[in-house]
């Protein structure tokens, strides 16, 4: 079709040149360098993102990283810190920068595969019961109270002592009582996004409802959820440290930043053997730190406020 | 081009849609079990004709039935009773897969341009992507077939790797029809295309959809409630209130000659261009539109209305058939 | 109101029995039951077999659950397996203790929290705001268990000046002075915890109600700012931490269990553990169902509460 002679053709140009007689355009700033700027300019998110990835990199690399092998018996017992180990050696004659750098590892595993599993299943059931609220809504708003009601320590300490405790199991339990909370957020989200115009847009075009929800509502309500999920990395870890002190979670002889602090529960380790414990307990705390601090970051940067 | 002119350049009169005695309600829920159930009746028995190449402008005051109206015809909300016939084909109890084929040949226009376009989606993008859902174009060609439509609304080819927020409203909502014309329809459902945006675009806007309708020869079913832009646009016009239609009329006829106190009400808070044609009596609508969860009994409009009788009290008026139909029991003259 | 209250308690129903659901469910999963715990090689296979029948153990699984229900609602927990006593004799012994040290957290918590977040609101994006910031997110990373040693070193052995663990000391007067010397690590720990939390909320809250076109009135009234902020803004930024507050109750009872451990506080969070190693599934599960239900009665009040206070919500 020709549109040459067609009336519109002025109002085209005007367009061209921007002549159209309305608010000035927004500024034309890409959305990730808007997101970016506003994230840095949150010094302690920067500090957080750094000091992230930097834990990340070491996480990465342990094997490479660490001197000895986190298990090896060296021939030293109980040692304060020395050159040969620079945070000294465990009773058992373990080098305990080593096991830090893996017990750092193990944390990092257990936070993101927690995260990875509970964020992925409680998005998509929220994004179920937002888009065909009814009866599945009902239920699960009812299964989201039911899950929710027990403290989460109680009954992530009952599951694990019932299950028996092993990484992929401690990983289970965690996210099964997390992600009625994702759920209940991203259902919120959908509610509101699909009474937009462009849902209903979508319908109108035939698009599929699998097409509407994954392409044009989830997208939408990304924010919330990644900012939730950054903070739910920190909380996860700490559960897991409180898991593993309490002699619940990463049993030894494996190395985890939990239950190197387990160990300082006897008065000698606590009073005297000081590297046992003060480094792991600074660890966890650093970590836990840093993730929070992205998490109100990307908070800010992303504008979702929840 | 006038809609008069459009119609007598010899436009079959052959029907497109038919509602026959619509009905939308909205189930309220209140009580300890959420069981007292009342409904929103948002469109409460409506039957309308739309014929090929006319436009009927339907108008209301906000909250009237209107808009759910236009989404129940496209079939984004589920009517409660009532039959829709698109060509000829009852599409009520479709589902949405049922639908699929249809939706090439009806579409809408949305009132907000700023929420009808997805923030994340490229003008790009959001314009090829129904293309490739209905196949209706080679990949290579979608490139081609998208600057044709920028072309047609009259953007630039530039428009598509841009973001909706990078556009004014005016901009936004000639991307809105781009979308609506992408499949050629025949029938658009305009729910108050021109009522976001600021007056001198106003215009603009319906002379783009009045070009468009006479080059693509499409079917509009235009919802505002200004008398205004319908005015401008409409072969005729209905009146809705409270979920019922209470007059239909060739656009002339109604403007000339309102049969409902109503529409005579609607007239008197548009101004006539002519000052000299002031003479009417002003009279302004008082009040608040009652709740339509809760239609007043008798004629809907009786509350408000300058004329009431006891009739109107009690009964209430059926929509007249003929030409310019009008529901009431006291018809002007 | 009346109305909300009802819908409010009639969704609790279904609630409560999902809880008892689940919670059996698990039980299930646990390995031995009362029997096989009795196991005493004297104890012939007949006999054994015999003592199942009687406990209902060869039941399909609902009739259990049924008549496992029906004693609960009785407020029957059942027994324990280490020390034969009633589950809820024990939990009713160790509540006190844990009851204390978290009513008392929560309210040294609030305490604490409200200055911080309301000066934080105030000089938003000051110097100030930055590192009281700083100092709420210290509060919500440090690990309990890390800080509870920390403060054991520090403060009990390095410097005694208090004592480590326990409620009273041993062979002591018990009196309230002993009690409360024994209280002031567990409660620092736990307070600051929920200090760090609430700071953020009351930070926001407030933030939002510094913006409101009321306070603009307040001050073109001639209003000090002092009483703009104490008077108005405060107790209208103080309505959504109730809600938040009653959020608390979970993590407190949860965060009880670390904090006991490490102080050896004879409370739930104690018997949790010890019936943890002790394999006393009976005594899990009256705990696990007693902490859901009381969680489940906070949210409760705390619902209705927040819908008594706050006008703007409306009951459908």
């Amino acid at each position: 079709m020709s549109a040459t002679g067609m009336p519109w053709r002025g109002d085209a140009a005007a367009s061209e040149t921007g002549q159209e007689h309305e608010q000035p355009l927004p500024g034309i700033e890409h959305y990730a360098r808007q997101v970016r700027r506003k994230f840095f300019k949150h010094k302690l998110a920067a500090w957080g993102l750094i000091t992230t990835l930097l834990l990340i990199g070491i996480g990465l690399l342990a094997p490479w990283l660490a001197p000895n092998s986190p298990n090896e018996i060296t021939d030293v017992f109980a040692a304060s810190p020395s050159l040969a180990h620079w945070l000294g050696t465990d009773g058992v004659g373990r080098d305990v920068l080593s096991r830090l750098i893996y017990g750092t590892r193990v944390s990092l595993i257990i936070g993101f595969a927690t995260v990875a599993l509970y964020v992925a299943f409680g998005t998509i059931i929220g994004l179920l019961a937002g888009y065909y609220g009814r009866w599945f809504d009902m239920v699960l708003m009812r299964i989201t109270d039911i899950f929710l009601s027990f403290p989460y320590m109680i009954i992530v300490l009952v599951m694990v002592s019932i299950l028996g405790a092993n990484i992929s199991t401690i990983i289970i339990v965690l996210a099964l009582f997390k992600w009625p909370a994702i759920a209940m957020l991203v259902r919120g989200s959908v509610l509101s996004i699909k009474e937009m115009d462009y849902v209903r847009a979508g319908v109108a075009l035939g698009y599929s409802t699998p097409r509407v929800m994954f392409r044009h509502i989830l997208p939408n309500a990304l924010s919330p959820i990644i900012v939730n999920a950054t903070f739910g990395v920190a909380s996860t870890i700490l559960s897991e440290a409180g898991l593993s002190f309490l002699g619940m979670g990463v049993t030894s002889p494996q190395a985890s930043l939990g239950n190197m602090l387990h160990d300082a529960q006897s008065l000698t380790v606590l009073t005297e053997q000081q590297w046992l414990w003060l480094p792991a307990g600074f660890i966890i705390l650093l970590t836990v730190l840093a993730f929070n601090f992205v998490g109100d970051g990307l908070r800010d940067a992303l504008d979702a406020r929840s | 081009m006038t809609p008069q002119a459009a119609e007598d350049q010899g436009h079959s009169r052959q029907q497109l849609l038919q509602v026959e005695r619509l009905k939308t309600y909205y189930p309220v829920r209140s009580g300890v079990f959420g069981n007292a159930r009342k409904h929103i009746r948002a469109v409460d028995d409506v039957t309308l004709t739309l014929h090929e190449g006319e436009t009927l402008g339907l108008v209301g005051e906000s909250g009237c039935g209107k808009s759910t109206m236009g989404r129940t015809i496209m079939r984004l909300e589920h009517p409660s009773a009532g039959r829709i016939l698109f060509e000829n084909e009852d599409i009520t109890q479709y589902s949405q897969r049922q639908l699929k084929p249809l939706r090439t040949r009806m579409q809408m226009i949305f009132q907000d341009p700023y929420a009808s376009l997805n923030p994340r989606i490229r003008i790009f993008d959001a314009l090829a992507e129904p293309l490739i859902v209905h196949k209706l174009a080679e990949r290579s060609e979608v490139q081609r077939e998208v600057n044709a439509l920028l072309h047609l609304v009259g953007l630039p080819h530039s428009a598509g790797a841009r973001y909706p927020h990078e556009f004014s409203g005016g901009q936004r909502q000639r991307i809105g029809i781009a979308r609506a014309i992408l499949f050629r329809p025949k029938l658009i459902v305009c729910d108050e295309p021109v009522s976001a945006l600021d007056v001198s675009i106003q215009a603009q806007i319906l002379n783009l959809l009045q070009d468009l309708q006479a080059e693509l020869k499409l079917t509009y079913l235009f919802i505002s409630h200004g008398i205004g832009a319908v005015k401008q646009i409409s072969t005729r016009i209905a009146v809705m209130y409270l979920g019922r239609i209470v007059e239909l009329a060739r656009t002339e006829q109604l403007f000339r000659q309102p049969k409902h106190p109503y529409t005579e009400l609607l007239l008197n808070a548009y101004p006539p261009p002519d000052p000299t044609l002031r003479s009417r009596k002003k009279m302004m609508l008082h009040g608040d539109v009652p709740s339509s969860a809760d239609p007043p009994r008798g004629c809907r409009f009786h509350p408000r209305c300058p004329y009431v009788q006891e009739r109107c009290r009690q009964e209430e008026p059926l929509l007249t058939e003929g030409e310019h139909a009008a529901a009431c029991h006291y018809p002007l003259a | 109101m009346g109305n909300y209250i009802a819908r409010r308690l009639l969704i609790a129903v279904p609630v409560f029995f999902g809880i008892t659901l689940l919670s059996f469910l698990l039980m299930n999963m646990a390995p031995g039951n009362p029997v096989d715990m009795l196991i005493n090689p004297n104890i012939p296979q007949e006999m054994l077999e015999l003592k199942r029948e009687q406990l209902g153990l060869n039941d399909p699984l609902y009739m259990q659950y049924v008549r496992w229900l029906g004693g609960l609602l009785r407020g029957e927990l059942g027994y324990s397996f280490s020390s034969f006593a009633p589950v809820s004799q024990l939990i009713g012994e160790r509540i006190g203790p844990t009851l204390l040290l978290a009513v008392s957290s929560l309210l040294i918590g609030i305490l604490i929290a409200i200055p911080i977040g309301v000066i934080s609101a105030v000089y938003q994006n000051s110097r100030l705001d930055y590192v009281m910031t700083g100092l709420s997110f210290l509060g919500t990373s440090v690990p309990p268990f890390f800080l509870g040693l920390g403060l054991i070193y520090l403060m009990g052995i390095e410097l005694k000046w208090l004592p480590t663990g326990g409620i009273t000391t041993l062979g002591g007067t018990g009196g309230i002075g002993d009690i409360i010397s024994h209280m002031i690590l567990p409660v620092a720990v736990m307070g600051v915890t929920i200090a760090g939390k609430k700071v953020r909320y009351i930070r926001a809250s407030m933030v939002d109600v510094l913006h409101q076109d009321y306070l603009r009135t307040a001050r073109a009234k001639g209003l000090s700012e002092f009483r703009v902020t104490a008077k108005h803004a405060l107790r209208n930024a103080l309505i959504p931490i109730i809600a938040v507050i009653g959020a608390e109750i979970p993590l407190l009872l949860g965060g009880s269990i670390i904090i006991e451990q490490v102080f050896q506080w004879p409370g739930i969070g104690q018997l949790t553990m010890e019936a943890i190693l002790s394999r006393d599934y009976p005594t899990l599960m009256g705990l696990n169902i007693a902490a859901a239900c009381i969680v489940l009665t906070t949210n409760l009040i705390t619902d209705i509460m927040y819908a008594a206070v706050d006008p703007r919500i409306s009951y459908r």
